[in-house]
């Protein structure tokens, strides 16, 4: 029996009013040690889905799951104390704005030590030291520096990979990191990739990566979930989804260039002709129908569940 | 930092001579000062005398100058009522004063910056607008009124507090609450909306993700940037509640700054009149001045650029 993947989340909902759900049943799996891509549309629920996933969403959001286990570990009836407990040690995360993620009033080295000194009982100074060493993995010079500066004094690039340092603290198993390149500039952006699979590669760590960009998808995914309009409509290895996309949505954005490794990186996703509809309760039928150039009758009554039995799946009548 | 510092120096600099002005104005256009000093039975070589006395029928530059040059040696001029220099007068009242604005400011913050804290966190919620409903009605009570009230009830009714004097520390607490309550209201929904913007803020966001308690996340991280409007306008309201003690110290018979403001004022006692506008405005801009460093201190994009 194979080992029970570190994150597996099954029917993730999550809705914000009485009307509108902006997450519809999701299904997530990381793999220990592997990369995870999450792509779709910009408001199709990725951020939502991941803050869900940590328990960070705003006030007012309803989450709810088919389960939700981390390790093994039911996270979703998990209390407060407890999440936190597991956050920022076990699981850690970065966002897409370097620019205000960082608190302006703290010096780097105290947010970084902070992270460890929550979780570990260990002082002031072992903290920082684990920081500066982290701050040097993440390719930062002048660790010592930095550590006393502010984040007003450094550039979008580098207040990145010093989130990422501090997400690195605890040693997390996993990291969940939404765009995490979205606001850079595009020299930045390939720096803070590579970074990641480096990191990965060294230290194992599993990452959901949400991301625009289809090139960094096929150079470093094992899994690929698209996901439509608070839906995941297709989920399949890197290999399997480059090679056949089913879901005519993937298959749209993955448009003009299907192939790994070919696909130039900053590619934006393939554009589709019309726009994401407005899902309200009461919808039944694909999403993705008014877009879609083979949209069936059917379409708007429901959609099946589509399994090939290794792991390939999407929501579609089309196999 | 230093920059920044000498710039709002500069600023304080500036603004202490429009006060100088102004307070040196006000005294001179009320009427005929020597009139209003000799009283109503003077004759008029009695007023003439008394103009003579303390050079009032010079120019009013040469008069103005002279007393900013005296104010600039530190002699304040001396009181005609007490015969004594007001500087004196001033500083034997100071205690009290300073003792009844810190006590004020103090329960001001005590009380408002708890209630905005659990607004902010408890946002749209049922007790976010009970909170805001009392500071609306607080706002809408006249502080005199309240006073009154306590005074009847703490003071008089159940004799928990003294209502007036200060012989001891306790009767600093009945003024210093009715002085507070009118900077409640403002400082609640500064520090309410302040708190309200940070617990939205990536950082926070950022902070829970790190897994810290809420307590942690809410004292450390959200309140220190919430807390930067907040000492700004603190020390403002302590420098209105200085003003303030000019009512408060007559009504509770306190012996400070403001009743000699008061006593100078209604008996025409003018060199004390302007002595004590001028004090009052030097403070407020100390405290103005304090307040910007204070908030260097706090938020470093300030103190480091
Ligand atoms: N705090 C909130 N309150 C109400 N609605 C929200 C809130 N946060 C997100 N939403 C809604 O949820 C939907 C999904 O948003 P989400 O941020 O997950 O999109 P996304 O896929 O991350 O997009 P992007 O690529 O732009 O980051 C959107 O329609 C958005 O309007
Ligand atoms: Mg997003």
């Amino acid at each position: 029996m194979p080992e029970a993947p570190l994150l597996d989340v099954r029917g993730l909902r999550v809705r914000f009013n009485a009307q509108v759900e902006a997450v519809r049943g999701v299904d997530l799996t990381v793999e220990r040690g592997q990369t995870h891509c999450v792509v779709g549309e910009s408001g199709c629920g990725k951020s939502v889905s991941s803050l869900a996933v940590m328990g960070l969403l705003a006030r007012g959001a309803k989450r709810s799951a088919a389960h939700m286990r981390f390790d093994g570990q039911d996270i979703l009836g998990l209390s407060d104390t407890a999440l936190q407990r597991l956050r920022g040690d076990r699981m850690a995360m970065i966002f897409q704005e370097p620019m205000t993620s960082l608190n302006p009033a703290y010096t780097i080295g105290s947010q970084m030590a902070e992270a460890l000194t929550r979780h570990r009982k260990v002082g002031k100074q072992q903290a920082l030291d684990r920081a500066a060493e982290l701050l040097t993995k993440v390719g930062i010079t002048a660790p010592g520096l930095r550590l006393a500066q502010y984040p007003h004094q450094l550039s979008g690039g580098l207040r990145q990979r010093v989130m990422i340092a501090m997400a690195l603290m605890c040693d997390p198993e996993l990291l969940i990191a939404d765009e995490p390149t979205t606001a850079l500039d595009v020299t930045v952006q390939a720096q803070i990739l590579r970074l990641l699979r480096d990191l990965q590669a060294e230290l194992g760590l599993a990452i959901l990566l949400i991301t625009h960009d289809l090139g960094v998808v096929a150079r470093i995914a094992h899994k690929v979930s698209v996901m439509y309009a608070g839906e995941v409509v297709e989920s399949a290895s890197a290999t399997d989804l480059f090679a056949a996309p089913r879901h005519p949505y993937t298959q749209g954005l993955l448009g003009c260039v299907p192939i790994p490794g070919k696909i130039k990186r900053g590619d934006p996703l393939g554009s589709i002709p019309g726009t994401v509809p407005r899902i309200a309760d009461g919808f039944t039928g694909c999403g993705f129908r008014d877009r879609c150039a083979h949209a069936m009758p059917q379409c708007a009554v429901s959609v099946p569940q589509r399994d090939d039995g290794a792991g390939h799946r999407h929501l579609c009548h089309l196999s | 930092m230093l920059k920044f510092l000498a710039r709002r120096a500069l600023l304080a600099v500036l603004v202490m001579l429009t006060v100088l002005t102004i307070s040196f104005a006000l005294t001179r256009l009320s009427g005929d000062v020597a009139v209003a000093m000799a009283g109503p039975q003077a004759t008029q070589q009695d007023v003439d005398t008394i103009r003579k006395a303390y050079g009032l029928d010079r120019p009013l530059t040469v008069q103005f100058v002279s007393w900013v040059a005296d104010v600039a040696s530190g002699d304040l001029g001396r009181s005609y009522l007490y015969h004594a220099p007001v500087g004196e007068l001033i500083r034997s009242r100071l205690p009290v004063t300073l003792t009844l604005g810190l006590t004020g400011l103090v329960i001001a913050l005590c009380l408002a910056l708890p209630l905005g804290i659990v607004a902010a966190m408890n946002e749209g919620r049922v007790l976010d607008r009970g909170i805001m409903m009392v500071a609306v009605l607080g706002q809408a009570m006249p502080s005199f009124w309240l006073g009154l009230l306590l005074v009847i009830w703490l003071g008089v009714k159940w004799q928990l507090l003294p209502i007036s004097g200060v012989e001891t520390w306790d009767g600093y607490v009945l003024p210093g609450f009715v002085l507070a309550f009118s900077a409640v209201p403002a400082l609640m929904r500064l520090t309410r909306g302040g708190m309200v913007d940070a617990l939205a803020s990536d950082y926070v966001r950022t902070a829970r993700a790190k897994g810290l308690t809420r307590f942690s996340v809410v004292m450390k991280h959200a309140l220190r940037n919430a807390a930067m409007p907040v000492v700004a306008v603190a020390a403002v309201q302590l420098g209105f509640m200085l003003g303030g003690s000019i009512v408060i110290e007559s009504v509770f018979a306190l012996n400070g700054v403001g009743y000699l403001a008061w006593e100078s004022i209604s008996k025409n006692d003018f060199p004390v009149v302007q002595a004590v506008v001028l004090f009052l405005a030097t403070i407020y801009i100390a405290l103005t001045l304090l307040a910007d460093m204070f908030n260097a201190v706090l938020d470093p994009r300030l103190r480091i650029s």
